[in-house]
């Protein structure tokens, strides 16, 4: 059954269907902590994509070769090291950015994304079907951090990208650039995504209900769209 | 003083899951009962404080004087894996009733960033041992509470008349927003 799953598919679901922040609830902490400006979170979710990707594809390749009593602490010694790698690149290329993501960088190694696809996916599929999957799975943290700082900096600062968008009237939410804020918007994209999804669903449910149940009177159509 | 003062940062002021986001899986996932919160609250506080001690011996004694800092990462998420299966098998053999307490948490506590933070804040900020154990003990205070003032909110939260969309952990973050609100509170203490 896994084999019909098409490679566009593999890449695909992980930006929405299987989004790691929002459909699987993983790795909030990094999430949470570096989405001060978009910048930041971009640069974050790119080095979590490489760790990611190089990851999922090691451990993929190496996969039937890991007694199964070791593989987590493989899988940890694999990313620890291509983190060692994003961490000194980071830190001799841009500095700065290193020092503004803090201690975030190193703390990938224990990004439960990472290691729930290498567990998930990873110890389970061909290199070719793990990268994408991965890159997928970059793709939706990119995104989720891209959107989660884009907003936080823009009611925090008025700036966007360090361009002023909003004008000089607008007092900045203080609070949006604060821990507190991190939270609140995280819990309120989180809340509108659930909904939009609950919607879908049921929306979905009572078309199949209509399509093959042929109705025999009004009010059994009310009652199964109510159930 | 001196003690005194990175004690209160660790445990309120710059409390790691309100203000560092440190451990916000646990946060999530366990503060649902509060007596569950507490134990797991304690576990890790005791993990942090040892992970605290070896992590500067580590440090002090073999990375730095073989000029292996670049090898932290995997040195520090090694030993911390191999303390937390250490700390679980003394625990199982000396108290049976605070094992099956403990549960399924004891392992979970290996992928805590709060843990692998907390050795990486102290090779940082170059800390002596005595700050060190301090510093990780203040930490495990921190989260204790975070967890479990959250884990007596969620208990009232379970009457609440909450969205469907926002149940779980949505209403759970912006719970944690208001709480980290309240913390900010404690930043002129220090």
């Amino acid at each position: 059954m896994k084999k019909q799953v098409s490679l566009t598919k593999e890449f695909v679901k992980g930006i929405w269907e299987i989004n790691p922040t929002f459909k699987q609830l993983l790795g909030f902490c990094p999430t949470l902590a570096v989405t001060v400006s978009a910048m930041n979170g971009i640069a974050m979710a790119l080095a979590t994509t490489f760790v990611l990707i190089f990851s999922s594809l090691i451990i993929s390749i190496v996969r039937k070769l890991i007694p199964d009593q070791v593989r987590i602490a493989t899988y940890i010694v694999i990313i620890a090291s291509f983190v060692t790698i994003v961490d000194l690149v980071m830190k001799a290329k841009f500095p700065e950015l290193s020092k503004s993501l803090g201690p975030f960088i190193p703390l990938i190694v224990v990004n439960c994304v990472i290691l729930g696809r290498a567990e998930a996916f990873a110890s389970k599929n061909n290199p070719l079907r793990s990268f994408l999957d991965a890159l997928g799975n970059g793709l939706g943290i990119l995104l989720v951090l891209t959107v989660l700082g884009g907003i936080r900096e823009i009611l925090g600062s008025r700036m966007i990208f360090g361009v002023t968008i909003l004008p000089q009237a607008f007092e900045p939410w203080i609070i949006m650039i604060l821990p507190a804020g991190a939270f609140i918007t995280l819990g309120l994209l989180l809340g509108f995504s659930n909904t939009y999804t609950e919607r879908k669903k049921r929306l979905e449910r009572e078309e199949l209900l209509q399509k093959y149940r042929p109705a025999k009177s009004v009010n059994e159509i009310k009652e199964g769209g109510a159930a | 003083m001196n003690l005194f003062i990175i004690f209160i940062s660790a445990a309120v002021v710059n409390n790691f899951v309100l203000a560092y986001f440190l451990g916000i899986c646990p946060f999530v996932g366990v503060s649902n009962k509060t007596s569950s919160a507490v134990s797991m609250g304690m576990a890790t506080t005791f993990v942090l404080v040892v992970t605290a001690i070896v992590s500067y011996f580590i440090y002090a004694f073999i990375l730095v004087p073989f000029h292996l800092e670049f090898l932290q990462i995997p040195s520090f998420i090694l030993v911390i894996a191999s303390l937390v299966q250490f700390v679980e098998m003394v625990i199982k053999k000396v108290s049976q009733p605070l094992y099956r307490a403990l549960g399924i948490y004891l392992p979970l506590i290996t992928t805590n960033c709060a843990i692998l933070g907390l050795a990486l804040f102290i090779s940082m900020r170059e800390y002596n041992l005595l700050e060190s154990v301090v510093f990780g003990f203040g930490a495990g205070v921190g989260f204790t509470l975070a967890l479990s003032l959250m884990a007596g909110i969620r208990e009232e939260l379970e009457l609440a008349d909450v969205p469907k969309g926002f149940q779980g952990a949505p209403i759970t973050l912006i719970v944690a927003g208001i709480l980290a609100m309240a913390f900010m509170g404690f930043a002129g203490i220090i």
